[in-house]
């Protein structure tokens, strides 16, 4: 829990989000128009969504079970029996004049996230509820002094509103919810978590009060598109809501957007009070009633979600709470681990993939899907060190060229004669014109500085370009200096 | 004569004459064509199409001489226009609508043209089906064909299809479609002396009709035989995968029961339709009719719906609170007339104030009322909990009988303008047709006999969901019983 | 259950209904008048009543998840009031 230090003492904040994920499906909640990003304008809209007169929703099933699926991955309960509602206001990108929602009967009730916070502790977000609505179309008010212009290709999308307690007491609780939340939706395929797009946003609903003392007046801050936005947003308005409560004001509920040019918020000019949305069951839909058999089948078939994979490879695999933490965050890199891991040493597996894989990524701005080393080739690599092929030096530079060139580690190594030395001969010829060279040094060391046996290494090590097996040179070495 | 001829056959004859070659499909259309322009002054088209029905009717006439003829082969019909057809304006009869297109065709008038339907044009109704007289349409009001003996004054067809009764009465189609929400069929085809039939609901698809209350629409036929009916509702109904709430049964063929009668079976008298302002005339044409069914073998067994009284109520406010939120698409910003304002929320204010009629902003506002903020319980919820009461009621009144049978309206036809300053009273007009759709039963009206006044009057059959067979066979046992073969005179 | 003047005007606005101040007053009555009939429904007992959904109880049915419809761009903006290019248009709105 981090505090406001005001001027009038210490202040908590309290956070609770209402999040828009954009469900994956190939078509629309109620029609089957493409969901397909960045279509041209109106061009992936149905008579449906178009709202022409006469038009009638029927609802995709997939979505349904996508909705179910993103329940059962938070822990929550799966109503039997759900209700499609109308929640009637005018804007020009609603055609219908009126949004599918579902209000008093969502199709998913109560579930739990758990958050880890940066001093090691677990926090438990409440999911309050989930539902199923139709996402709205896209007004563009830029492209004429006049005339806003309107594009449907995103009306009507499934968009899954998650909405939780307010059970955060930091901008950063609440980004890390937002994180975690978004890696449980990659990790069951239901969004793809994409907030650039639009796929995956949030309303952060923002209060402050006296450590442990009654709920604030909140205000909510519409439509933040990335977990940053998210942090910064909510810590403007804590500070925000402190200083007006400190100078003797009072907070105002209200909806206010986040300008994120210049890190503040700023109240809408329409008015959320003004609405009444009237809503009532859509007639033109009947209840949505799922059977247990029902959501038993798409439980059987959820994919190991975050939480469990960490425990697994702590437990199964020795990694550490943090490498499992850091390995888990996104699917595809705890997949990419897994297939690397598979049959080797977990350990080094975990070491190569966050340290020298995610840096490499990193620096060169790849994602994990475009890493130009496959897990195959970095297990390939892993497995030249263990049977002492190459030492571990050596295989840094491999990786840096296999990096690269996308080669395999095996043709790196032959091509540039990489082979670990392993034979004493050699390395003893090597040893007995270094120790020659430099008397002076042995006379010390055979004099009590033991700790010289490094520089001896390094020069072997030097004298054949890394490749000498450091464990026999250091046999060798001992051997000769000792004797 | 002969064009006369033509235009006075039921559905089934003129089947019988196109298949024995003794007129074309295009004889048929021309026939009605001509009709149709002889009775502009009934203002029963918003849209007449004959070149379409011309060519409707030629690619018929060489189907049918390829041997390919559907179950309404050349039949000329008109589409009531909440139906959108492809290519051809549907207003809804609303000024927010005039001018619309409709690039795609409706499920059920699709159906109608896959059987070989000609279409003849678009009919007139209230305005977005809310009314029960005609007169809330934005292209004016209809007239029924019929007078009132004595009395010169232009009468009412009915409403909302109000149209489609005055146009299938006055011979300028052989057939037309209708919607009915809470009587929209029945009480139009009582008024002008046709049949009509509301199926149950979820029978025929609602993909493509302007919808003005979802939970209660239900697209009809309405024709001047019993067998007419039956014939076309087999061609409009079935599944629609496009329809959440179409009912994935099959559809029987209700011809092939028709003539199987009602002996043995029982049929109820809700004490409840017996209401103390029923006229004298409709009250002994309902004893009447009780009368035949019992000669043509049926027990008729008293039975009760005590909850009647509030559907009429409840329906008033399902329907406005459904019909709010469905008129929220009329905004003028994807189709439909605009009127430009100082900025957005103006011009969608004045879009929808000038585009809409008085009687359904009248109904959006309660409907918006009912639906509001502290309102929903008292209002929408309420009523939708009387309606699974008034649809227990009939589940109970139908164990102990197959079918009901009361009077389709509480009066005969009313003059233009005589009710149109009290909407209450303009409600009352549904008060025996609203307790069945409210529990989406089928049910249909015959016409039976002619009021003191010498106005036709209907008797309405109300059958178990999804039993329509057994509700053609009891309309088709009165109107064999009735002969009512009254016609209104020919005007113009 | 009365409506007053200022009730329809809010009830207009939610409704995106434009409606000339002199006739304020007489929906206002039509409004109550009909509320009034309305609260005949207060005579039914709904205790522990569900309210009606379907005529027929039957399962919500579903649609496959494929891309069935879509590129007609131009049918959709044909019946627009107005249009910029494939966009509709409309008064500008301000956030």
């Amino acid at each position: 829990m981090s505090l406001i230090e005001g001027r009038s003492g210490a202040w908590e904040t309290v956070i609770g989000l209402e999040v828009h994920a954009q469900v994956v499906s190939e078509s629309k909640l109620f029609s089957g128009a493409s969901t397909a990003f960045g279509g041209e304008a109106n061009a992936q809209v149905s008579l449906v969504d178009a709202a022409m007169p006469g038009m009638l929703p029927v609802v995709n099933e997939y979505c349904v079970e996508q909705a179910v699926r993103t329940g059962l991955g938070l822990g929550a309960e799966i109503n039997p029996v759900s209700v499609f509602d109308r929640k009637n206001y005018f804007y020009p990108d609603l055609p219908q004049g009126y949004q599918i929602s579902q209000y008093s009967q969502p199709i998913v009730g109560r579930g739990a996230v758990e958050i880890a916070l940066e001093d090691g502790t677990q926090r438990t977000v409440r999911i309050l509820r989930l539902h199923l609505e139709q996402d709205a179309g896209k007004s563009l008010h830029d492209r004429d002094p006049r005339r806003t212009w309107v594009d449907l290709n995103r009306a009507g999308v499934a968009l899954m509103e998650i909405v939780t307690e307010p059970d955060m007491r930091s901008p950063d609780e609440a980004a890390a919810f937002m994180a975690k939340l978004r890696t449980i939706l990659r990790y069951l395929g239901t969004c793809d978590g994409n907030m650039q797009e639009g796929s995956l946003r949030a309303d952060v609903n923002v209060s402050v009060r006296r450590p442990g003392g009654a709920l604030g007046t909140r205000c909510e801050i519409k439509n933040l598109n990335s977990i940053r936005f998210i942090r910064q947003a909510a810590a403007y308005e804590a500070g925000r809501q402190v200083e007006i409560i400190e100078g003797g004001g009072s907070i105002e509920q209200e909806t206010r957007l986040f300008d994120t040019d210049r890190g503040v918020t700023r109240p809408m000019r329409t008015k959320e009070e003004e609405h009444d949305y009237r809503y009532f069951p859509d007639p033109d839909l009947l209840p949505l009633e799922l059977t247990r058999d029902y959501v038993d089948r798409i439980a059987a078939d959820l994919p190991e979600l975050p939480d469990a994979k960490k425990a697994r490879f702590v437990r199964e695999l020795g990694l550490s709470d943090e490498d499992a933490e850091v390995l888990v965050a996104d699917r595809d890199n705890a997949e990419y681990f897994e297939a690397v891991a598979e049959g080797r040493d977990a350990k080094a597996a975990a070491n190569w993939v966050i340290h020298d894989l995610f840096g490499a990524l990193n620096r060169s701005g790849l994602a994990i899907g475009e890493a130009p080393v496959g897990a195959a080739h970095l297990g390939g690599l892993i497995d030249l060190i263990a049977a002492g092929t190459i030492s571990g030096r050596i295989a840094k530079d491999v990786f840096q060229a296999m990096f690269e060139t996308g080669r395999d580690a095996r043709s790196i190594v032959e091509e540039r004669g990489l082979e670990q030395v392993s034979d004493t001969g050699e390395i003893e010829a090597v040893v007995d014109g270094i120790l020659a060279e430099r008397e002076d040094m042995v006379a010390e060391y055979r004099s009590g500085k033991t700790k010289l046996l490094g520089f001896f290494v390094g020069q072997a090590m030097k004298a054949t370009g890394g490749k000498a097996n450091p464990k026999t040179v250091n046999e060798i070495l001992r051997a000769k200096l000792d004797s | 004569m002969a064009d006369n001829a033509l235009t006075d056959l039921t559905i089934a004859e003129a089947r019988e004459r196109l298949d024995r070659g003794e007129v074309s499909a295009r004889e048929l259309a021309e026939a009605h064509i001509a009709a149709i322009e002889g009775a502009r002054a009934l203002n029963a088209f918003v849209t007449e199409t004959p070149e379409r029905a011309i060519a409707d009717a030629e690619a018929s006439d060489a189907r049918r001489r390829r041997g390919e003829s559907g179950a309404l082969e050349g039949i000329p019909l008109g589409i009531k226009d909440l139906f959108c057809t492809e290519g051809v304006m549907s207003t809804a009869a609303s000024g927010i609508l005039d001018g619309f297109v409709p690039t795609y065709e409706s499920t059920v008038s699709a159906n109608l043209f896959a059987a070989g339907a000609v279409m003849l044009g678009k009919l007139n109704l209230d305005e977005f089906a809310m009314g029960s007289s005609n007169e809330t349409s934005h292209f004016g009001p209809v007239e029924n064909p019929w007078r009132r003996q004595g009395d010169n004054r232009a009468l009412v067809p009915g409403g909302s299809s109000g149209g489609s009764g005055a146009a299938v009465a006055g011979r300028l189609c052989l057939g037309a479609t209708g919607t009915d929400t809470g009587g929209s069929i029945r009480q139009p085809a009582a008024f002008c002396g046709v049949v009509g039939a509301k199926p149950t609901y979820g029978r025929c698809s609602r993909w493509g009709i302007v919808a003005f209350a979802s939970s209660l629409d239900q697209a009809g036929p309405m024709a001047r035989s019993v067998r007419d009916t039956a014939l076309m509702l087999g061609a409009m109904a079935g599944f629609d995968p496009k329809d959440s709430t179409s009912v994935d049964i099959d559809v029987p063929d209700f011809e092939a029961t028709l003539e199987d009668g009602v002996a043995g079976l029982k049929v109820g008298i809700p004490a409840e339709y017996s209401l103390d302002e029923t006229p004298d005339d409709i009250r002994a044409l309902w004893d009447e009719g009780i009368a035949w069914l019992r000669d043509a073998g049926a027990e008729p067994v008293e039975v009760s719906l005590p909850h009647t009284a509030f559907a009429l109520p409840a329906y008033h406010l399902i329907a406005p609170a459904e019909a709010s939120s469905n008129l929220a698409r009329y905004d003028g910003v994807r189709y439909g007339q605009r009127v430009e304002g100082e900025d957005l929320i103006d011009t969608y204010a004045r879009t929808r104030g000038a585009g809409f009629g008085a009687e359904v902003r009248r109904r959006i506002l309660i409907g918006t009322y009912a639906l509001s903020a502290g309102y929903y319980d008292a209002y929408y919820l309420k009523a939708q909990k009387v309606r699974t009461l008034v649809a227990r009621d009939f589940e109970r009144a139908f164990e102990s009988c197959d079918f009901l049978l009361t009077p389709t309206c509480p009066s005969d036809a009313f003059a233009i303008g005589e009710k149109s300053d009290d909407p209450i009273a303009m409600y009352l007009n549904d008060v025996l047709t609203v307790p069945a759709s409210l529990a989406g039963l089928p049910a249909m009206s015959v016409p039976a006999g002619l009021s003191g006044g010498g106005l036709p009057l209907g008797l309405q059959i109300v059958a178990r969901a999804f039993d329509e067979e057994t509700m053609f066979r009891a309309a088709r046992a009165i109107e064999k019983a009735a002969a009512f073969d009254a016609r209104p005179e020919p005007r113009g | 259950m009365a409506v007053d003047t200022d009730t329809v005007r809010r009830i207009a606005m939610l409704a995106r209904l434009n409606v000339p101040e002199d006739e304020l007053d007489g929906l206002a009555g039509e409004l109550n008048k009909i509320l009034d009939w309305m609260d005949l429904l207060n005579g039914a007992d709904t205790d522990g009543v569900a309210p009606m959904t379907a005529v027929k109880p039957m399962p919500l049915r579903q649609r496959a998840d494929a891309v069935t419809e879509g590129g007609i761009a131009e049918d959709l903006v044909a019946n627009a009031p107005e249009a910029a290019g494939a966009f509709f248009a409309v008064p500008k709105v301000i956030e």
